[in-house]
């Protein structure tokens, strides 16, 4: 039994509509962006090339916060009629989660997508249409490193999982932290799981799809389980910062960029925030892709950026898309590129990337040159995520619950999720 | 008891005069709890509801880190009251009598309930930092390692229930030294002229006498421990992992989630038991006290 509350959303249409009704030239977009330094300074940046193009156009940004926070928003203000006439979020598993094809408008027909990654296209689109144009370039997931302290040691790039680990014993021998663990910021524990799905579709190569069947689940398959026990192996090797339990995102940074650490698994997105806060130190940082168990099969696992969508209940839909046109332009894809440091290959077909990257960047660029180096995460290639990822991974870092126990645990979560996505087989 | 008014008397208002006063009502308080119960059988995206009957419900109590929130909860609730109960009897008393500085000592202990919650939250999640906090600063200077009060699992949860006590107590204090000033001092005369000792004083006549003050203490503190959840979202978010999480902010992630049929559903049974708990515990007070 359904209950359809249509006419609601239609009348909040209606509404809209007569709002805007005395048709003079001049319109005002509201544009809702995450309040990370990253994303409003590209939004800024954007907002005001578009309003010289576009002179009769008043483009005002609006922020919200970001994780759970800004999930809790953007679904309310979308399910009441209240969403800004733009707005910047998640691509993948996040946007099915908001229903896209009831609640946004179709971006097909948009030029600029003619020029826009396919990979891309692929996680924000729904039932075969395109709802999003990106903002941002591709991310990796994996681990940052402390140059500095790997010259220092003598120590090279590690390409298996044991490596990694006798690195981080040296490391913890001559008395600095090994790796820096940051669960006051609890989504920041995720990384060892997520990151590790490169590693896990080499192994399992038909684990997307069984997974979103109901068919493949973490506790019962080994190589998925990996994420969940190196986890366990770092927090019982006593590897992390004392601080651990209560040290935030920033710390992790600060601890990775100034050798306090000489590890941080971390997205690459925050090349951004290390060259805000930590200029000087921006080229004693690498990356390296999460190690698994064979050295000839590293590869990387990557994230796609955030995208701008347009609310289905927006009274100005057609002049939103051109502002989301000119955002997935090549242009738009430079002023972003300017604007922040690259975070990874750009999305938009002939968006250059410019001359001088920091070297966490330049370490990732090999994986996206040779084909099959590279996987998109999970939540890009499943529309399912469990919400309690990141309070069980805490718990397996802290040493509460064992991996076993916790890929169990999360099963069950994913199995909610799946159900409110209303998913067949589950 | 209060004196009852015989029925038949017919009020002096004309029965319209309630109507605004139901339409807000119907409104904003009964179309709402009504419906909450009708939508916690559903699964439901704010848009479009589809009648699962008591699966959330199942789901609910299945989980084993919702069972643990529920259990979480009433320690929390326990714990808090029974903390607020008996030192804010003892604050009341001590700032009954004649001590130095009085009145400024109530304001003091009255003060942190005045100061907003998030933030006593956000400064005591600074000062409880494992290694670069206040706290831990002081005790490792008496030479005592101090723990990871949030960071502990088994302890996070009584670290924010000391906070809660903290913030919490000057309200029961003063409403402890209301009830404390409303008995009268013949019996204390009395009582010395007998002999008493002050803890006999305290045990014999102040406790008897100030029930209804400690009822009401313990009623407001009990309700306002099961419904907690600004205090601990602000310092732990139910963490370490879930070791802290009440049925509030088990439902607050619920419906961050997106399950919003599942978090109606946690508040309908968190609605339940509250219900359950203080429903016998009044019923059983106000017997006691017309028994008297």
């Amino acid at each position: 039994m359904t209950i359809h509350i249509k006419a609601y959303l239609a009348s909040a249409a209606l509404i809209a509509l007569t709002a805007a009704a005395p048709a003079h030239a001049e319109v005002t977009l509201s544009f809702l962006v995450d309040n990370s330094p990253d994303s409003v300074a590209a939004a800024e940046a954007l907002v005001e090339a578009y309003q010289k193009q576009a002179p009769d156009v008043t483009i005002e940004i609006e922020q919200r916060p970001g994780g759970g926070e800004g999930d809790n928003i953007v679904k309310t203000r979308l399910a009441t009629g209240e969403m800004s006439d733009v707005f910047l979020y998640n691509s993948g598993s996040l946007l099915q989660a908001l229903k896209p094809q009831q609640s946004l408008a179709d971006l097909s027909d948009v030029p600029a997508q003619a020029k826009v990654d396919p990979g891309f296209k692929s996680v924000v689109s729904a039932d075969g249409k395109v709802y999003g144009v990106p903002f941002g370039t591709a991310m990796g997931g994996g681990i940052f490193y402390n140059r500095a302290i790997y010259k220092e040691f003598g120590l090279s790039v590690p390409k298996t999982w044991a490596e990694f680990m006798a690195n981080n014993e040296k490391i913890k021998a001559a008395g600095k932290v090994a790796v820096a663990q940051t669960y006051r910021d609890t989504w920041t524990s995720q990384l060892f799981v997520l990151a590790d799905y490169y590693n896990l579709q080499a192994a399992v190569p038909n684990f997307a799809e069984d997974y979103t069947d109901n068919k493949a689940k973490y506790a019962s398959t080994p190589a998925a389980m990996k994420g969940f026990e190196h986890l366990k192996e770092v927090h019982d090797a006593g590897f992390f910062n004392e601080d651990f339990g209560a040290a935030s995102y920033d710390d992790g940074l600060r601890m990775v960029a100034t050798g306090e650490a000489a590890h941080y698994p971390m997205l690459t997105f925050a090349i951004g925030a290390l060259k805000q806060n930590y200029p000087e130190n921006l080229n004693d940082v690498g990356f390296f892709a999460q190690p698994g168990d064979d050295a000839a099969k590293n590869g990387l696992t990557v994230w796609m950026p955030q995208a701008i969508y347009i609310p289905a209940a927006s009274g100005k839909i057609e002049e939103a898309k051109k502002f989301a046109d000119f955002v997935g332009s090549v242009e738009g894809c430079k002023i972003m590129t300017d604007t922040n440091t690259v975070q990874g290959p750009p999305l938009i077909d002939g968006c250059p990337l410019p001359a001088d990257v920091p070297p966490a960047v330049t370490d990732m660029l090999p994986y996206f040159k040779t084909a099959g180096l590279t996987a998109p995460a999970l939540e890009f290639v499943s529309p399912i995520k469990g919400p309690a990822l990141e309070q069980i991974t805490v718990e397996v870092g802290s040493g509460i619950r064992g991996p076993a126990e916790a890929a169990a645990l999360y099963d069950d979560d994913v199995r909610k999720q799946a159900k409110q996505l209303g998913l067949s087989n589950w | 008891m209060a004196r009852t008014r015989p029925r038949s008397q017919k009020s002096p208002y004309p029965l319209w005069f309630f109507v605004p006063a139901a339409i807000i009502y119907g409104i904003f308080f009964l179309t709402p709890t009504v419906s909450s119960f009708w939508y916690s059988l559903t699964r439901w995206d704010l848009t479009t509801a589809e009648f699962i009957g008591l699966e959330n419900f199942q789901q609910f109590f299945s989980e084993p880190f919702l069972v643990q929130s529920l259990v979480n909860t009433l320690i929390y609730a326990v714990t808090t009251s029974g903390l607020k109960t008996v030192c804010g009897l003892l604050l009341a008393v001590l700032l009954t009598s004649n001590i130095f500085a009085r009145g400024f000592l109530r304001t003091v202990v009255f003060f942190p309930v005045l100061v907003s919650t998030i933030g006593i939250g956000i400064t005591f999640t600074v000062m409880m930092h494992p290694t670069k906090g206040i706290i831990n600063a002081a005790l490792g200077a008496l030479g005592i390692a101090g723990p990871g009060w949030l960071t502990n699992p088994s302890l996070a949860l009584f670290s924010v229930a000391l906070v809660d006590l903290w913030k919490g107590v000057g309200l029961a204090t003063l409403i402890f030294i209301a009830g404390l000033a409303a008995i009268s001092t013949d019996y204390y005369e009395a009582a010395r002229i007998d002999g008493a000792t002050r803890f006999q004083q305290l045990w014999r006549i102040t406790l008897p006498l100030v029930r209804p003050a400690t009822i009401t203490v313990v009623t407001l503190s009990l309700i306002g421990g099961l419904r907690s959840f600004d205090l601990i979202w602000a310092m732990t978010r139910g963490g370490p992992g879930f070791s802290s999480d009440v049925v509030a902010s088990v439902i607050y992630k619920q419906y961050q989630a997106g399950f919003y049929g599942l978090s109606t559903a946690g508040n309908v049974i968190l609605f339940a038991l509250i219900v359950a708990i203080i429903l016998p515990f009044s019923l059983w007070f106000n017997r006691r006290e017309v028994v008297q």
